[in-house]
């Protein structure tokens, strides 16, 4: 048994304590925004926000989330809304976060498979460092886009930093 | 071989009295007649990509699939610039996995580029030999759906609509259909100031016939082609909503792991599953022919009980054979066949007997795996005969078939549901069938849906590969330098014919492939043979720069001389990068450029040598003439995407083969270009105005000997084998001078 809360909803799941989160939101929550892309860690693509902080849901065991706040893609904009954070800058024409806007403004996204983990990623860095340097968003964004939205990332990021 | 270009546009009636227009490029059968779901009553059209209801609501059917692309709104461009509607309200629909909607025009268009389209006709023949015919795929790959699905298919029933809808209103307004225009979605008679909507007119234009050959717009009149205009498929794939092939879900689904023959081709043995079945939610554990699945209520514990599965595979031939002992048998092909003619010209035997000077050069390239983001899954749901399938692919038409086939069903009880598609790069063509095939008659089990995945390490070692290919280079010049002859023997097989072909004058050439077949599956892989022979070519062509002691630049320059849309490419790309400008110390370019799917693309790359002997790729300049663009934001798009794709090959990819099988696992062992590696990428589009060309794949091949090229003046080492990451650089005093 696990008890979390996830995009503000409560839920208990009966599963093994070593599931990873990844796993319990897709298959047993039905919650697909989240991706398999490697299950070690390795791309980003399943990355979602543990009390705010990006984590890596694939090799997250759910037993580590126990009574804690998961944010996912689909609840990255309401998270936006009621976060007191630069980053969290809700756009209300839009009812998307300042990240998921610039996502469009650039045209980030191709196949988008990677984009979920990439956009909370960058969610969390801003929401932690809402001016990061080069190097700094190098350092911390290593999710892999099969597609090269690389420059894309990089220029949406910039559109919403100092 | 020259295919006639003849079109069926067709038009009918639908439910609520709206229009319905679309086009054949062969005379439909009645057997796709009785496909059509889309519409009711009516039947007397066979096939639509464009619906207009009476509240002027458009609906656009694309049949490509939507990987990244940006497809569904390239071709919804094309359709809706000629119909003259109004973007705000046009919607676009992928349209389903029927025969009403097969590529025909990219069939056709593709007959033309090869002269002879037989790799599609084996395709159709081993897909479906019931159908005559090449009508039957849906394929979305060889950079061809806005070339031909979009120039030769939507353009024209976009066109022929909205011919449909003026003749109506100048019958109902009494005017001549001359003195009618159209803007927005409606049609105007500026003399009488009156104007209908097309919703307005189009149940009276679904009574008419359509225009056998509607007038399609010059370039300019458009105005929604041309433009940067935001990509459909983008606001869902920024809030989680997108859904993937992997994201079809349902209570009752089942989830399998499976363990595929680790050596290509061989049979299952014999399985212990006895602790597999303990572990909680396992239903069942399925052997096949080649491999064992494990059935569970959840993908991770399928996953998980699938480690505590003992299997053994038979043994085969090939279980001792390595990477080195494939590369030993190119070695000896090479050496031993004088091959088969791929292009010969004068006399190069004798070209080289005669040359002042002759170089010799000898290149590898590895296998690559495809690696889309998307691990390869697929769901399939079999009950009461019929059978749904969710899966992403770049055929929806031929996975149909072959989950039909397979599961011993008829072709119209397989409903294909569709998805985005999480990259395709040539993984999910038809052929590359494994996933289908295995997830089918796991399926097969069971009365609920069963998504079978492959996980990251099945995706790597499982896939159907870039091939390797080697190449031996002689070229001959005179006493003043000037090349004479190009002699190259590469290792087949020739999956795109032209590739090693080159547009240098040489007046003698002798190009020959010979066999490179080994136990490794093969498939298509972004830009096909471009990807191994732009890289050999390019290279190749800049050490005979060297050797005759001439600029690059200007070498390939003067050999251009005849082709004045490669001139002007290059020295596009070469002026933007600053070519023979001052550069930062340390830092030097390299130059290449590739024909490839009806583009030509020229890359150069900046570069410097990083203290730990690799390089670092600063800067990449594009020029790229892909005829006009028809949306200049999702060209700029893909020739990002086409050079940080061929990028992480030329650095980091490679498929090696231990005992048998593939040796990587996962992406560390199969590094991506991530945020850090990627360089500044400067794209310069040409509008020639000539035919419209391809943007998927052409800008994937020219970046391997853009970034060797400019590591040969850094260092006078010049890159014979790829990845680059194999190599110790060592930065040295320029040995070159540009």
């Amino acid at each position: 048994m696990a008890t979390f809360k996830v995009n503000g909803v409560e839920h208990t799941v009966d599963v093994e304590a070593d599931m990873p989160l990844l796993w319990v939101l897709r298959d047993e929550l039905g919650m697909t925004g989240t991706k398999f892309g490697c299950g070690i860690a390795s791309c980003g693509a399943c990355t979602v926000h543990v009390n705010g902080s990006a984590v890596r849901s694939c090799v997250l065991p759910v037993s580590a989330v126990e009574g804690q706040d998961i944010t996912t893609i689909e609840g990255l904009a309401q998270q936006a809304r009621t976060s007191s954070t630069g980053v969290g800058t809700f756009t209300p024409t839009s009812q998307l976060s300042a990240v998921q806007q610039a996502w469009i403004d650039h045209q980030v996204p191709q196949c988008g498979y990677c984009q979920s983990g990439m956009i909370m990623a960058v969610s969390s860095l801003l929401a932690s460092n809402p001016n990061p340097s080069d190097a700094e968003i190098d350092a911390s964004i290593n999710n892999v886009c099969r597609c090269g939205s690389y420059p894309r990332v990089r220029r949406a990021i910039r559109s919403i930093t100092a | 071989m020259k295919i006639s270009r003849r079109r069926f546009i067709l038009a009918s009636a639908v439910a609520g009295g709206g229009l319905l227009v679309g086009y054949a490029a062969t005379r439909p059968s009645k057997h796709r007649v009785a496909n059509n779901t889309l519409a009711s009553g009516d039947e007397k059209f066979v096939t639509n990509f464009i619906k207009i209801d009476p509240d002027n609501q458009i609906t656009i059917y694309v049949l490509h699939s939507e990987m990244g692309q940006g497809i569904h709104t390239a071709l919804a461009q094309m359709a809706a610039d000629e119909l003259d509607a109004n973007w705000e309200d046009v919607r676009v629909e992928q349209a389903p996995a029927l025969d009403l909607y097969a590529a025909s025009d990219m069939i056709n268009g593709f007959a033309e580029e090869y002269g002879l389209p037989n790799f599609l006709k084996g395709m159709v023949a081993s897909l479906s030999p019931a159908i005559a015919g090449i009508a039957n795929l849906q394929i979305t790959g060889g950079s061809a759906s806005v070339r031909y699905t979009g120039q030769h298919g939507m353009r024209y029933a976009g066109a022929a609509a909205r011919e449909m809808l003026i003749q109506c209103a100048a019958e109902q307004w009494g005017v001549a259909a001359s003195e009618c225009t159209t803007e927005l979605s409606h049609v105007q008679h500026n003399a009488s100031g009156r104007s209908l909507s097309y919703g307005e007119l189009t149940a009276a234009a679904a009574e008419l016939e359509p225009p056998s050959d509607p007038q399609l717009k010059d370039r300019s009149q458009f105005n929604i082609m041309g433009k940067a205009i935001s990509r459909v498929d983008i606001p869902a794939k920024v809030d989680g909503s997108a859904e993937f092939g992997m994201d079809h879900h349902s209570e009752d689904m089942l989830y399998a792991a499976i363990r595929l023959a680790p050596v290509f081709g061989t049979k299952l043995v014999s399985v212990d599953a006895s602790e597999a079945l303990q572990r909680r939610g396992v239903k069942r554990v399925i052997e096949l022919e080649d491999s064992v699945a494990v059935v569970a209520d959840n993908y991770w514990r399928a996953k998980e009980a699938l480690k505590l599965v003992k299997s053994v595979f038979e043994s085969s031939e090939n279980d001792s054979v390595s990477s080195a002992d494939i590369a030993a048998r190119f070695d000896a092909e090479l050496a031993n066949s004088d091959g088969d003619k791929d292009f010969e010209l004068g006399d190069a035997e004798s070209g080289l007997e005669a040359a002042a000077d002759v170089i010799e050069a000898s290149y590898r390239v590895p296998y690559l795996a495809h690696a889309p983001m998307e691990p390869m899954n697929c769901t399939v749901h079999i009950h009461d005969g019929k059978a749904d399938l969710w899966t992403s692919t770049q055929d929806p038409l031929s996975m149909r078939g072959r989950v039909a086939s397979v599961a011993g069903l008829s072709e119209d009880d397989v409903t294909h549901h569709p998805s985005y598609v999480g990259g395709g790069f040539g993984r999910r063509l038809p052929f590359n069938w494994n996933v289908i095939d295995h997830a089918t008659k796991v399926a097969m089990e069971f009365d609920v849906p069963v998504k079978t995945v492959f996980s990251r390490e099945d995706d790597m070692q499982q896939d159907y590969y870039r091939p390797a290919v080697f190449s031996n280079f002689r070229g001959g010049l005179d006493a003043s330098g000037n090349v004479t002859t190009w002699h190259n023997r590469f290792t087949g097989p020739i999956q795109v014919p032209g590739a090693s072909h080159i547009p240098y004058a040489i007046a003698n050439q002798s190009i020959r492939v010979v066999d490179g077949e080994t136990h490794v599956p093969i498939a298509a892989w972004r830009s096909v043979d471009h990807s191994q022979q732009t890289f050999f070519i390019e290279s190749f062509m800049d050490e005979l720069a060297h050797r005759a002691g001439r600029n690059p630049y200007q070498f390939r320059m003067d050999l251009l001389n005849g082709h004045p849309r490669h001139q002007r490419v290059l020295r596009t790309a070469a002026e933007a990068a600053g070519y023979g400008e001052n550069l930062p110390e340390g830092h030097a370019l390299g130059l290449s450029i590739q024909e490839s799917f009806g583009s030509i693309c020229a890359q150069v790359a900046e570069v410097s040598i990083e203290a730990n002997g690799q390089p670092r790729v600063h800067k990449v300049t594009a020029a790229i003439d892909c005829g006009w663009a028809v949306n200049p934001d999702g060209v700029e798009s893909q020739v990002e995407s086409g050079i940080i794709f061929g990028l992480s090959a030329a650095l980091y990819g490679e498929i090696s083969i231990e005992n048998g099988r593939v040796a990587q696992n996962n992406f560390p062992d199969y590094e991506m270009v991530r945020m850090a590696t990627t360089p500044e990428i400067e794209v310069h589009i040409i509008e020639s105005g000539e035919a419209l060309g391809g943007l998927g794949e052409p800008a994937t091949p020219p970046i391997a000997a853009a970034v060797t090229n400019a590591i040969y003046i850094l260092t006078g080492q010049r890159v014979r084998e790829l990845p680059i990451r194999k190599h110790k650089l060592n930065p040295s005093p320029s040995l070159a001078s540009v």
